[in-house]
């Protein structure tokens, strides 16, 4: 007998996955401005949506507090680039290593409030980074800042290649956030986390350290979700302490997604973005009953589909697109035993 | 002098931050469950109350003969026909429905209302002041609000020890599957504490609404301050939670005194040294 990852569906999920890559790599020759930007907004929500569903979905870490992380990002990249001149491409990946060391006092503190009280929790967190970061008056206190043109053409000369740029840098973010959670999924420690997800008390009975994992998966989040927070502020060119800590752009949105695509499952935040853009492409114009909309939708699948559509077509078809799961297969050997 | 004064009008507010609170640790109490819309609930009090006071003319605290039984049947409401199949093992469902709930709360009044800051008025009372020391003065309305958080809380913690809806309800927070095979519709129960615990948030947003500005988006940072002042009291304890509101009061009222910036940062932090010194709380009595 021998473990197996990959069924039929996965390995038709492989390949359709590598010819959507080419094609998404490929978007500058084939797609209009509008078009990059529009793709390279859905890669930075998937991004986002798959860290906190590693967070929520898999370690069990409810957090609605991730606005702290990717407004930390935002404004690191705002302060090495117009305080100390750091290109802003290179900012970004500074981001990453500040905010994972950021996550470690933050976890230390808030791992002490366990399930919803953890999720306020970690809000309350954000919002003293929120009120902290319109005291920078360096920085543009609570009104923000836009960042000077020269930083900017500091990029790339042209406006093409700067948007050509930014385009490829959100499809790389995204391509290494989702296969850094596929390996660590696929890895030991995955296992564990799947374990935790299905039972943390059973999880814990057969000698799995849930709370270094756990520890481990937040900081983990903070790197990531810092790094794509400081790719999401460099595209916008502007800052400010509302926009980069808002609960609804950087949590509402993002559990809306995994939610409606499929918590706890990876392939769940790519559908529950392609669903959310495509709602919000149609019904943006209605405003706050938009809004109002979302809420009742992420309700509803909530009370009667909890798994989200994705989770839903796993159990009734047995697809699965990546190649996650574990299943043993029998092997007759030479003499035909098995 | 002018120091007491600040700490003064901390304690006074303390109150209402206490009236957030209890309506947060009773729900948590009773079933574990943590309501996100908590604190959009309290700000859905306080448009009723205008509603009431624009379309009969009441006073603000007259209106709360309305709003109370209101909120009360709306909590009663919401639990039995959504709440109750969210509860369970798994934490998420409770969670996110009641966060989607915030966010139909939120942009409902926002559409019925608009994003214009509204205030209740009450009148002269609102002016009124008693001197207690040379430089020290004290309104009446704070005043006022103050007793009736304690007086809240008060007959809270009678309606726990001394009823027998009280028995029913610390039964259901000790062992909801005993309770059940007592003879108790839990669902009835769990009902009935939302009910409750709206009520008092009604009073709250009644309060509120007279004290200061409202606008549909302030609902999230009055349960944060719920929540705040639930962890530095401790769980499980309805005066832990009084002397929660009054510390959380006090903090932002001397952060404001030093810097008007330094307000809400100031509470938040004293939340996290809490936090961080002693996670459960001041005066917990019930642990998790």
């Amino acid at each position: 007998m021998i473990v197996e990852h990959a069924t039929r569906s996965s390995r038709i999920g492989v390949a359709l996955i590598a010819i959507a890559l080419v094609v998404l790599a490929l978007a500058p020759y084939w797609g209009d401005r509008q078009t990059l930007r529009l793709l390279a907004e859905m890669f930075t929500f998937i991004a986002l949506a798959s860290l906190w569903n590693l967070l929520a979905g898999y370690a069990g870490l409810v957090s609605v507090g991730q606005q702290a992380f990717v407004g930390l990002g935002g404004y690191v990249l705002f302060a090495l680039a117009m305080l100390l001149d750091v290109n802003p491409v290179l900012a970004i990946f500074v981001a990453g290593p500040i905010g994972a060391l950021v996550a470690v006092p933050v976890a230390l503190l808030i791992f002490r409030l366990r399930g919803a009280y953890f999720a306020i929790g970690t809000w309350v967190v954000a919002e003293v980074f929120r009120l902290l970061a319109s005291q920078v008056s360096a920085l543009g206190g609570g009104s923000g800042v836009s960042l000077p043109a020269s930083v900017v053409l500091a990029m790339a000369p042209s406006r093409q290649m700067r948007e050509f740029e930014m385009y490829w840098l959100a499809l790389f973010l995204t391509v290494a956030t989702l296969a850094a959670i596929f390996l660590l999924l696929r890895s030991r420690h995955g296992l564990a986390l799947t374990a935790i997800r299905d039972n943390e008390l059973a999880a814990q009975s057969t000698g799995i350290g849930v709370w270094g994992i756990k520890f481990a998966v937040y900081v983990l989040t903070g790197f990531g979700t810092a790094m794509v927070g400081a790719f999401i502020f460099l595209q916008k060119l502007r800052i400010s302490p509302d926009t980069a800590f808002s609960v609804n752009d950087w949590t509402a949105f993002v559990i809306f997604i995994t939610v409606i695509g499929g918590i706890g499952r990876i392939e769940g935040p790519i559908i529950g973005t392609i669903i959310f853009f495509a709602l919000r492409q149609t019904f943006a114009g209605l405003g706050s009953l938009y809004l109002l909309m979302m809420g009742a939708v992420a309700i509803v699948v909530m009370l009667w589909a909890p798994k989200g559509l994705w989770g839903m077509a796993v159990e009734r078809l047995g697809w699965q697109i990546l190649p996650l799961q574990r299943h043993l297969v029998l092997r007759k050997d030479a003499r035909g035993k098995p | 002098m002018q120091w007491l004064n600040v700490i003064l009008q901390g304690v006074l507010i303390g109150g209402l931050y206490a009236m957030f609170a209890t309506g947060l640790s009773l729900i948590f109490g009773v079933m574990r469950l943590v309501n996100i819309a908590h604190g959009d609930l309290i700000v859905l009090a306080a448009y009723i109350s205008l509603i009431a006071t624009q379309a009969f003319g009441m006073d603000p605290l007259t209106s709360l003969l309305l709003v109370v039984p209101v909120m009360a049947l709306i909590g009663y409401a919401l639990q039995r026909g959504l709440l109750n199949y969210t509860l369970g093992e798994d934490l998420l469902p409770p969670l996110l429905v009641t966060f989607g709930l915030s966010i139909i709360i939120q942009n409902g009044l926002l559409e019925l209302f608009t994003a214009d800051s509204r205030k209740l008025q009450a009148g002269a009372i609102e002016i009124q002041t008693f001197q207690l020391a040379q430089d020290l003065w004290i309104g009446a309305l704070p005043l006022i609000q103050f007793v009736v958080a304690v007086a809240v809380i008060a007959g809270l913690q009678l309606l726990f020890y001394r009823t027998a809806l009280g028995r029913a309800l610390r039964a259901t927070s000790d062992d909801q599957a005993v309770a059940q095979l007592t003879g108790l519709d839990t669902r009835h129960i769990f009902a009935l504490a939302m009910a409750l615990s709206l009520a008092v948030i009604a009073i709250a947003g009644v309060f509120l609404a007279v004290r200061a500005n409202f606008d549909p988006a302030i609902g999230p940072a009055r349960l944060i301050f719920a929540f705040e002042a639930v962890i530095i009291g401790g769980l499980g304890s309805m005066w832990g939670t009084l002397a929660g509101g009054i510390i959380l009061g006090v903090s932002q009222a001397i952060g404001a005194q030093i810097d008007p910036g330094w307000q809400l940062l100031a509470g938040h932090i004293v939340f996290l040294a809490i936090l961080a010194v002693r996670p459960q709380g001041l005066f917990p009595k019930v642990s998790g």
